[in-house]
């Protein structure tokens, strides 16, 4: 299922032959390939994500044949495993032994937050998947730009569209029990009750937690249940919470790796009409969308999703930054200046970054749908130009400390 | 006359009747998981450490069957696969434990090399992601208790516990093969010396002992889901109830599986700051005061 | 023929750094720091006879100690290092009063119980440790005055580091006090009888071995200037654990072979081979079937074997 790093690079080798018979029609700087170094996460427990974002820039760099602004591309894959140690020797490994001329990935914000420092020190511009919110906020790097969302950027709208279109009053929030859940929380919450809903219960569940019994049972009611899981966390535990009978009593919402493409292609109808969050869903209908969408459905037979759309829409970014310096990636300043400077549609949408680094675009809310068989997230609802600060002033909200699981503090829990 | 009750005494009431409820499917649960690894360990003096892994074997079969297979029962599925897993077990022993009977480090090295190749074997085969274990359809409506709902499944998961403990005493105390084994753990030379075919008889449990994890895998399904990872997060709740109830006694994974289940559900509801010490610090105090655990023999 | 490979070795270690890019230095450096927590944990395995999974408390809380005073507390890094080695080593005294209550697998069992209380705190004080975001931004040390942040400069100072780790565990199992200790580790109600106390042996080295533990803890959080709660799971103690086996757990050597293996696998071969945890497997189980004692046992004997058969 996955493509072998021997099968790759040979695939490469083949198409860059037949790509050098068609005509240059950009002059590229350097007679050698452009080299781009994916970390992805492929054995450990965040494997789907890492998987998924090999296929799809396997797949953007196949329908291209290999080669950007004119120029051929090398792809050079470095399995995480989730774990920050090795997510660094992996850095080092594509920085200095394969001297990529920039990166890719990581997915999990404390693989990120490992290698910041080498990469800002090595100098290499870094297109990140991670969410964690004080990689663009408060500790930015020159060198590091973001395409998805922070954890809370997405959380926002659809708090905003809580309270001012369902009419919720109380909201229970459900998260694992790390920065990206205690972060998306945190921006539900605020928005949420700056429109003057209430959160009346926090709940954060340890990060190996095989059975969500015990807190189906603690859910006091509500109107909704907000669920700030990813993984396929999320639908384990809407599982059990229609299992205990209250699906029929609250509402469920979630966050954009709640009910994911991948997660949602496992699931029945008892994920109809549930409402998340996200800065993509396969369901878009831009020309860019509907045409990548349909063939990583043929190729892979499943829709792509947050980690396939991440890389995808990053690729995209990318290509569009390499065509504005006609594919010279030596000059590593200037390359980092065009992608910073990005305006570029891609199948999300229309994608800015923003001063430190962070993506504004489209939020989006899905509903969850049946479409030709399958479960679909639908989209109900756009905001556009979704910022990471959302409507707060920005010097503001820098001032306050970075969201965690007890910032800003919950005022409103029943006890 | 619940109906009678004030909205607050309803909620306190709910609370301890569904925690209590969840206890006991967390107990059945892991009983299922940890009396193969009991049997294993009482008998062959061996830490099967793979036995996470047998066991998420056993929910890979499960999901798969279960869900290409529309009218597949879970039953009849959980049977065949405790007898693939059974069978992979019995292969592993044959060919690899049976070599290490005085290498105890090698045992360690070996059961966890095992680990590593079945998870992978799994994420190669089935990908990365979550795949569910369908409730049969039958068991799907939750039950009705004392006006509170609880699903159904995880009732039934409490009975499937009682029975295999049933199943497994009466295979212990009242057949043959249940006296050679009680013999061998007893004492293993002895039992040689008598003429019980020790070396078979260590297949045979082994056998016993992964098939059980593999059927407990189908069964727990419904509730864990298969994943990757699942064998990491399962094996450390087996040697907790092993070590907690007493190695060597059934009684003890038994009553040690239900005692884990009501510290876990309860502790996470009431003290959710202590979420990950909750498991380990009974066992830490057990075996700092009573190291044999609270049914083991001295001398384990 | 032996201290002419010794000292070939010696050379060869000295002078990686002028003929291997700055990626194999590092590999080697990350190797350096293996082979001691390897080493420490052999202590306890090979030496002591008990099996412990919990080893990487000591590498974590030695790491997250000094990440904390230097990072937060503004202290200059001697006396982080010291602070830290210290506090590690307290706590390896009181975690070695509990774990000694058991034997075998229940003293694994606390082992790892212990080191899941740890990790579980990791990820828990967030306001503390940052939780699973880590400990980031974090500086080496300048022993006198000599910045390690290059890899050559760095992979010195881990390699004299380890020399003084190897030398001084080596001295403690093949001095009288370590002969009593394999003593206590084959026959300990006969060492009982002959006035020896097994209890306070076991301590002492256990103690010990925490203190290495967390020796390698630091040179783990100055290598990485990044401290995460994945340092202190299960996964890195039983890493090291298999290394320490596959390598060959009653000697001085097989530690750092088994470290090096393990640590290679993970982080090398894992470019050119995708299912290299089923490789590691795989491994595993084929020193074990051909060399039941580790590596470096194996191949001495083998070695032995091809000299006799020579003659």
């Amino acid at each position: 299922m996955t493509i072998s790093r021997r099968q790759f690079v040979s695939s490469v080798g083949g198409a860059s032959i037949a790509g050098m018979a068609a005509p240059n029609l950009v002059f590229a700087q350097n007679n050698g390939p452009i080299r781009i170094g994916l970390l992805a996460a492929k054995t450990g427990p965040l494997a789907s994500g890492g998987i998924d974002m090999e296929l799809a820039m396997a797949m953007f760099l196949k329908e291209r044949e290999n080669t950007l602004a004119g120029r051929k591309v090398e792809l050079i894959v470095a399995d995480t495993a989730g774990a920050p140690a090795t997510a660094r020797t992996k850095a080092q490994e594509l920085i200095e032994k394969n001297n990529i001329h920039c990166i890719i990935g990581p997915l999990a914000a404390f693989e990120a937050l490992a290698i910041a420092d080498y990469l800002t020190e090595k100098e290499i511009p870094t297109l990140g998947v991670a969410a964690a919110e004080d990689m663009t906020q408060r500790h930015p790097s020159p060198w590091f730009v973001r395409l998805t969302s922070t954890s809370a950027q997405c959380a926002y709208p659809l708090a905003d569209y809580s309270a001012k279109e369902l009419k919720y009053k109380k909201i229970v929030t459900i998260a694992d029990d790390f920065a990206y859940g205690h972060e998306m929380c945190a921006g539900f919450q605020r928005s949420f009750e700056d429109n003057g809903g209430k959160i009346i219960q926090k709940i954060f569940t340890p990060l190996a937690t095989p059975d969500y019994g015990s807190y189906v049972a603690q859910v006091k009611s509500a109107d909704a249940i907000f669920l700030g899981t990813a993984g396929s966390n999320g639908f384990r535990f809407i599982r059990q919470f229609i299992e205990y009978g209250l699906k029929d009593k609250m509402a469920v919402i979630g966050g954009m790796t709640a009910l994911d493409e991948s997660v949602l292609r496992n699931m029945g109808d008892e994920a109809l009409g549930i409402l998340t969050t996200s800065w993509y869903s396969a369901e878009l209908d831009n020309p860019l969308n509907k045409v990548f969408a349909a063939a990583f459905r043929k190729q892979f037979k499943y829709d792509p999703g947050y980690y396939a759309g991440g890389v995808y829409v990053t690729a995209e970014v990318l290509e569009a930054a390499l065509k504005t310096t006609k594919g010279n990636v030596e000059d590593k300043k200037a390359l980092m200046t065009a992608i910073r400077g990005s305006s570029v549609e891609t199948v999300r949408g229309l994608v800015k970054i923003d001063e430190f680094g962070n993506a504004i675009g489209n939020v989006y809310i899905r509903k969850v749908a049946r479409s030709d068989g399958r479960l679909v997230n639908s989209v109900i609802k756009t905001y556009p130009d979704v910022s990471q600060f959302w409507t707060y002033d920005k010097t503001e909200f820098l001032k306050n400390p970075v969201y965690s699981r007890d910032y800003p503090p919950a005022k409103n829990l029943e006890l | 006359m619940v109906s009678q009750l004030s909205e607050q005494d309803r909620q306190t009431m709910q609370f301890w009747i569904i925690q209590g409820l969840n206890s006991l499917s967390l107990g059945g649960l892991l009983f299922l998981l940890s009396s193969g690894f009991s049997l294993i360990f009482g008998l062959m003096r061996l830490a099967n450490l793979t036995h996470g892994a047998f066991f998420m074997l056993g929910t890979y079969f499960g999901a798969i069957a279960l869900r290409s297979y529309d009218g597949l029962n879970i039953w009849v599925t959980a049977l065949g696969a405790g007898i693939a897993v059974a069978a992979i077990g019995g292969l592993f022993e044959r060919l690899v434990l049976t070599r290490l009977k005085t290498n105890p480090l090698g045992q360690v090295l070996v059961t966890l090399g095992m680990s590593f190749i079945i998870s992978d074997a799994c994420l190669l085969l089935w990908g990365g992601d979550s795949i569910p274990v369908p409730t049969p359809r039958n068991l799907q409506s939750p039950t009705r208790v004392l006006g509170f709902v609880f699903p159904t499944y995880r009732l039934v998961l409490v009975g499937c516990a009682i029975g295999a403990a049933v199943a497994l005493y009466f295979l212990l105390e009242r057949t043959r093969l249940g006296a050679m084994i009680r013999a061998g753990v007893d004492d293993g030379q002895m039992a040689r010396a008598v003429g019980i075919p020790v070396s078979n008889l260590f297949t045979v449990v082994f056998c016993l002992g992964t098939g059980i994890a593999g059927a407990g895998g189908v069964l727990g399904g419904p509730i864990l889901s298969a994943y990757p990872g699942l064998d990491a997060d399962m094996l450390p709740l087996a040697l907790i109830v092993v070590i907690l109830g007493g190695i060597g006694s059934l009684l003890g994974a038994f009553i040690g599986s239900f005692v884990i289940g009501f510290i876990y559900t309860f502790g996470t509801a009431l003290f959710p700051e202590l979420a990950y010490i909750i498991l380990f610090l009974p066992m830490i105090v057990v075996i700092a005061f009573r190291p044999q655990g609270l049914f083991g023999r001295v001398g384990a | 023929m032996k201290w002419i490979a010794a000292a070939l070795l010696v050379i060869l270690l000295l002078l990686l750094p002028s003929f291997a890019g700055d990626f194999y230095v590092n590999l080697a450096s990350q190797i350096l720091i293996a082979a001691i927590f390897a080493l420490s944990l052999n202590l306890l395995v090979g030496y002591g006879g008990m099996t412990s999974l919990g080893h990487a408390s000591y590498l974590g809380v030695a790491a997250y100690i000094s990440a904390l005073l230097t990072s937060r507390y503004g202290f200059g890094h001697g006396p982080a290092a010291v602070l830290s080695i210290a506090g590690t080593t307290a706590m390896a005294a009181f975690f070695g009063v509990i774990a000694l209550r058991a034997t075998g697998l229940g003293f694994l069992m606390i082992t790892l119980a212990l080191s899941q209380v740890l990790w579980g705190l990791a990820y828990r004080m967030s306001n503390v440790t940052n939780g699973d975001n880590g400990i980031a931004g974090l500086t080496r040390p300048m022993p006198f005055g000599i910045s390690l942040d290059s890899a050559a400069s760095f992979y010195w100072f881990a390699l004299v580091v380890a020399s003084f780790a190897y030398l001084m565990m080596t001295i403690f199992v093949s001095s009288s006090f370590g002969s009593s200790l394999k003593g206590v580790r084959d026959q300990p109600r006969r060492m009982a009888a002959l006035g020896f106390n097994p209890w306070m042996i076991r301590w002492i080295t256990f103690v010990y071995a925490g203190f290495w533990g967390g020796v390698s803890g630091l040179l783990y959080v100055y290598y990485n200037k990044y401290i995460h709660p994945t340092s202190l799971s299960t996964t890195s103690s039983a890493e090291a654990l298999l290394g320490v086996i596959a390598g060959g757990s009653g000697t001085p050597g097989g530690p750092l072979v088994g470290a090096a293996l393990v640590l290679l696998l993970k982080n090398y071969a894992s470019a050119y081979i995708e299912r290299w945890n089923m490789l590691l497997g795989l491994v595993f189980l084929f020193i074990v079937l051909v060399m039941p004692t580790g590596i470096v046992p194996g191949f001495s004997r083998l070695a032995t074997g091809l000299r006799r058969g020579s003659r």
